[in-house]
């Protein structure tokens, strides 16, 4: 692909852009919209969450799932940050800690694509002593 | 933070919790005058006199998550050990300016970092706010808003993941050919 230098070259990438998506929005995955949020705080954002959300935006589009990535707040898990939340269609979401790319791509390959879930899940129901999130 | 666009990024985050439905974010280099200075101004819910006076302070903040609030004591810090200084001005109901300035020549000045990779992500991430960028040296300029990606894209949804790499090839070529500094 050509490199996108200006607006004006974005214009003219729309119509190859509009197919690629309803293309994309007809295959297998047509009602599988995955959403993706990523804890973008202080925190998060001191720990890599901008290069985690990078990777997360690059990817998905290369590897074709249909998908929204979003920034969040401070979920309250700053040890194990970066944090996202990944839900699947019809399924609670799930929040993964300790983030990097590498980990992004096991849960791209294997919880996204899959359903098979991966190490570092941080259960909801998590409570620390004094019963504070 | 490792360098200046993580605070940019971070410090959105402030406006977005305020409501704010446009994000101005001005950011103006001149090593010639050893001047650097990141302005983000919104139209969020603003804050009053008494909570604009504590705002720098690690102990304050509005999450509920923890008791603390460190991007704006941290861009402080690295603003005033170039120099620099940082400079928020507000008022309820009509929004937030927060200016901050570097010295670029100063050797704990933070590099620049990937100003176009946070601004695309900003701008592809809340498809719901206005963002407006302009970046400027001592002999150029270049801005880019979200209304003028929408328009080029017409109708396409800007948070489209397809979306994303393509903002950020332009806003990073555009930035190259101010060249301004990375």
């Amino acid at each position: 692909m050509t490199k996108v230098k200006s607006l004006a070259d974005l214009k003219m990438m729309k119509d190859s852009l509009k197919s690629k998506i309803s293309l994309r929005e007809k295959g297998e995955n047509s009602e599988n919209l995955v959403q993706i949020k990523v804890a973008m705080a202080t925190c998060g954002i001191a720990s890599g969450a901008k290069v985690v959300m990078d990777f997360l935006l690059e990817e998905l589009d290369k590897r074709g799932i249909n998908s929204v990535v979003t920034q969040t707040g401070c979920m309250g898990y700053c040890y194990a940050e970066p944090t996202i939340e990944v839900k699947r269609p019809g399924q609670e979401p799930v929040v993964f800690g300790y983030v990097d790319t590498k980990k992004a791509d096991e849960i791209i390959e294997k919880y996204i694509k899959n359903g098979e879930l991966v190490d570092g899940i941080i259960p909801t129901n998590y409570e620390t002593i004094d019963g504070e999130k | 933070m490792r360098d200046l666009s993580l605070h940019l990024l971070d410090i959105a985050q402030n406006s977005i919790a305020a409501q704010a439905t446009k994000i101005d974010v001005h950011l103006e280099i001149n090593p010639k005058l050893d001047y650097l200075a990141l302005i983000i101004s919104d139209n969020g819910k603003g804050m009053n006199a008494e909570f604009l006076q504590q705002i720098t302070s690690p102990f304050t903040t509005t999450r509920t998550t923890r008791k603390v609030g460190l991007g704006l004591p941290l861009l402080m810090q690295n603003a005033e050990r170039t120099g620099g200084y940082l400079e928020i001005t507000s008022s309820v109901g009509k929004g937030t300016t927060l200016r901050a300035v570097f010295h670029p020549n100063h050797i704990d000045c933070p590099p620049m970092g990937d100003i176009a990779g946070v601004a695309a992500q900003l701008i592809c991430s809340f498809p719901n706010i206005s963002f407006s960028f302009s970046f400027k040296t001592d002999t150029s300029e270049f801005s880019i808003t979200t209304l003028e990606i929408a328009q080029a894209l017409e109708g396409i949804p800007i948070n489209d993941t397809s979306v994303f790499p393509l903002v950020k090839q332009v806003i990073e070529s555009s930035l190259e050919e101010l060249k301004f500094p990375v």
